[in-house]
């Protein structure tokens, strides 16, 4: 039997996503006796952040970092548990009555949960600087992705650039790795650093910060960094040959690159919970939608709850004890009898929850991306798919589009492979910039399944069911 | 600020309620669009862009042939190309009997005295359309037919509309509708606005305006679903339909593929709200499956509805109001309006100025519902 065969047509919790919070999401529900499902993109379980823990060739210990491999046990506990891991399943759909389309292997099939845990996590920023199209250029958790899962630098002269602590994290393993990092151009603005000063204090308690001041310290004496970098170009012709910036002193200099990493900060993935209306508000500090939840991650829709980054970026841990937190409420949803025995065990996951959020403010207000780096100008790409301008868009809101979905119908930016992915956030802060409004008013794309592609072919052999009726209309 | 009041108030900002205020305009005189939502956002922005005359209902040739003329010349009327190719639209046949139904139907529009549909042998078939299946045994083709942008379209009328005086609102509900002598009235949840006459072309909600004035009509609000691939080499130049399911298919410049043709997902009209149903969508996959096998690989990266006002026996309602003085309609179309939208707007616009038009507008009347 075929693994979407293999599927039952009704889980009592169905948890989409196998990083943190998805893992621990699924072991708490299924430890607990309920029937549960994790469903995962990857072929092996650990999200983004642990990704490739299972099967990664770099097994010395020192090069990807405790905190990586503080993922193992997450896995253990997993298969300890009893749920079902599914990976290789791609979740293209879900209903606001909780029917998940899922795809594995080039089959697909709908099937039912009771509980739906959504645990997507993160995904980053868009960087959209001159240049940022062209081959040699890519994200930092790209590169990252393929250090983790082959053991492979990027070659050549490489020089990273942005903010964040993923992309300090990135070069300490490219320094373990013993890979050689040319320069990192540090987009940190001296005035986010006067802002975040207020909240150092509570980032004194943070578990981030040993660590963190650790992991700067062997960066800075292994790679030249540059700092207060308030311009990038990536220039080339159709090939990346190197990178000019400008610092806060003024004075454009080109550095020669084969390979820029581009790193601003990560933003929640909303695009499945946004493609079941579940209510986003923006954040301005994070300078991202951020779903409404209550105390046990639950969204506005019934049943359906978001744990992990996707539920307000806050790290790894964090991912972890909300996961917990999202389980132990489905307990408490479907099984009230086997939840007396949790209490203190959720009990503690909100303890260790709020350890982890600790501090957050003061790293949120630091890597707040500045705007020249988030709202660009003139014939910089914004939707790459469509290869949409910056000046495109603030021409169409001229023409009377107000909004991003006037923009998708008229310029289809955002309508392409990516889902927005790449753009929403640019389009959303363009369109506000000239307005004059806050991204609150403008607001995202609406959003639609499949929120990933099927094949026609997928769609085409879908088993049919009830619903299934004969189509009335004629277009 | 006082604004001078309008000569005619449009309800609705979809094509046809902006083709009214741009066709009105050039006539000097001045419409007020009110908008509920945005100009174009339910089934004028988001529709399947076919510019057809193909398989229209015998009722519909005549407009459908006046609109096709205008469409050749869009850029005229209203300063934008609206995205406007015309590579043909082909509906197969995929066996005799469906076959025998095409030659019947091409037999009866040319006794009506049109020669737009053409039918064709599979030979034909096959070479203006290499990609479908060998299967399929003849067509119909609309030589001039094509395709256009919906959303684009939509507010190049706007926009042409607002350059010649039009004004246009939106966001902006009509709550209510009454007459005060001979002003209409027409309230928002904001404001009240006045002019001596009222234009109703309220799509998809049509039938609450109607009903204020008396008039109850039948009208059913459905989300039509489409589906768009990721861009695929270019493989198909014409518009395609089918004549035993429901389809519509078409290449865009960019590669990527649109695919509808009327399966229908849940419709919310009270809160601009639509869900797709995937089960019908898989219909809809299964059946280009069969006709396009150079598709079959194809991935589908977007799904979409829009909502739509159809009445029972598919065709629009078009005219006077047959219970007021100076109200008119144009709504209902059933999932087939967008074609019809650059002559809808010059009919009701000659109705308005002069009393009268002379294309053949009876079959579309309201009062043909009345029991």
């Amino acid at each position: 039997m075929s693994a979407i065969d293999a599927l039952r047509n009704e889980y009592d919790v169905a948890v989409i996503g196998a990083g943190p919070a998805g893992l621990a999401a699924a072991s708490v529900a299924a430890r607990a006796g309920l029937a549960t499902v994790l469903l995962d993109e990857q072929g092996t379980p650990g999200g983004q952040i642990y990704r490739s823990i299972t099967t990664t060739p770099l097994q010395s210990r020192a090069v990807l970092g405790a905190d990586y491999w503080a993922g193992s046990p997450l896995v253990d506990e997993l298969r300890a548990s009893g749920a079902e891991y599914v990976p290789g399943a791609t979740v293209w759909s879900l209903s606001r009555e909780r029917e998940i389309g899922v795809s594995i292997g080039g089959a697909a099939r709908l099937i039912a949960a009771r509980r739906v845990i959504i645990a997507t996590g993160a995904l980053e920023r868009p960087f959209p600087i001159p240049g940022w199209t062209l081959p040699g250029v890519m994200t930092a958790g790209a590169a990252q992705i393929m250090l983790k899962s082959s053991g492979m630098t990027a070659g050549g002269r490489v020089i990273l650039a942005g903010c964040g602590p993923l992309l300090w994290l990135l070069a300490w393993q490219y320094v373990n790795a013993g890979a050689k990092i040319a320069a990192l151009l540090d987009t940190t603005s001296s005035a986010n650093r006067r802002a975040a000063l207020p909240h150092a204090l509570s980032f004194l308690t943070s578990p981030y910060l040993l660590k963190g001041l650790r992991l700067l310290r062997e960066v800075r004496r292994a790679v030249p960094v540059i700092s207060n970098v308030i311009a990038l170009k990536a220039e080339g012709e159709g090939r990346l040959r190197g990178v000019t910036y400008r610092t806060e002193r003024g004075g454009d200099r080109m550095e020669p690159c084969d390979a820029l990493l581009l790193h601003q900060g990560v933003v929640p993935n909303v695009n499945l919970a946004m493609s079941v209306e579940i209510e986003h508000r923006w954040d301005d500090v994070q300078l991202c939608w951020s779903p409404v939840l209550d105390g046990d991650f639950a969204s506005s829709v019934e049943g359906i709850a978001i744990a992990g980054d996707g539920a307000g970026i806050a790290g790894a841990g964090a991912a972890r004890e909300r996961g917990r937190i999202a389980g132990f409420a489905a307990v408490r949803a479907l099984r009230p009898e086997a939840a007396a025995q949790h209490v203190s065990a959720e009990s503690a996951a909100r303890q260790a929850l709020a350890r982890e959020q600790r501090g957050r403010a003061f790293l949120d207000l630091l890597y707040r991306p500045a705007p020249q780096f988030r709202q660009p100008s003139g014939d910089t790409i914004v939707c790459r798919c469509e290869e949409v301008t910056a000046q495109q868009i603030v021409d169409t809101v001229a023409l009377g589009c107000t909004g991003p979905n006037q923009m998708k119908s008229f310029l289809r930016s955002g309508m392409g492979p990516c889902q927005g992915r790449l753009c929403g956030l640019t389009v959303t802060e363009l369109i506000a910039q000239a307005r004059g409004v806050s991204p609150q008013e403008v607001g995202y794309y609406r959003l639609r399944p499949p929120v990933k592609p099927i094949t026609l072919g997928e769609l085409a052999h879908l088993p049919k069911t009830e619903a299934a009726v004969k189509a009335v209309v004629r277009s | 600020m006082t604004r001078r009041a309008p000569d005619v108030i449009v309800i609705g900002g979809g094509l046809h309620g902006c083709s009214t205020a741009l066709h009105l305009a050039r006539r000097g005189i001045r419409a007020l669009v009110i908008e509920k939502d945005h100009v174009g956002r339910h089934a004028s922005g988001v529709n399947a862009g076919g510019v057809r005359r193909l398989g229209r209902h015998f009722a519909e040739i005549p407009l459908s042939v006046a609109s096709m003329e205008i469409w050749h010349s869009i850029r005229d009327l209203v300063d934008d190309d609206c995205g406007f190719e015309s590579h043909g639209q082909i509906k197969v046949a995929e066996n005799e009997a469906e076959f025998e139904t095409l030659r019947r139907r091409v037999e009866d529009v040319r006794a009506l005295g049109f020669d737009h549909e053409e039918l064709i042998d599979a030979r034909e078939l096959c070479e203006l359309v290499p990609a479908i299946s060998t299967h399929c045994i003849g067509a119909i083709v609309c030589r001039s037919d094509g395709a256009a942008l919906p959303y684009r379209t939509t507010l190049a009328f706007k926009r042409k509309a607002e350059a010649l005086g039009a004004e246009v609102i939106e966001g902006e509900c009509v709550t209510k509708v009454a007459r005060t002598g001979p002003i209409w009235r027409v309230m928002t949840q904001t404001g009240t606005y006045e002019a001596p006459i009222i234009v109703n072309a309220a799509g998809g909600w049509a039938d609450r305006i109607a009903a204020q004035l008396g008039e109850q009509v039948p009208l059913q609000t459905i989300a039509l679903m489409l589906m768009i691939t990721a861009p695929m080499a270019p493989f198909i130049k014409p518009v395609m339909g089918a004549t035993g399911r429901p389809l519509s298919f078409k290449q865009f410049p960019n590669g990527t593929v649109l695919i509808g043709g009327g399966y229908t997902g849940k419709a919310e009209r009270d809160h601009n709200h639509t869900t797709l149903d995937f089960a019908k969508l898989a219909l809809s996959a299964r059946t280009v499956w069969d006709l396009f096998p150079v598709m079959r690989g194809a991935e589908i990266v977007r799904c979409w509805a829009g909502l739509e006002g159809r009445m029972p026996d598919d065709i629009p309602v078009i005219g006077p109001s047959a219970t007021h003085e100076n109200a008119y309609h144009a709504f209902g179309f059933s999932a087939h309006g967008f074609q019809l939208g650059p002559i809808v707007g010059a009919i009701l616009a000659e109705l308005i100025a002069t009393g009268a038009t002379n294309l053949p507008i009876a079959p579309f009347r309201i009062d043909r519902f009345r029991v």
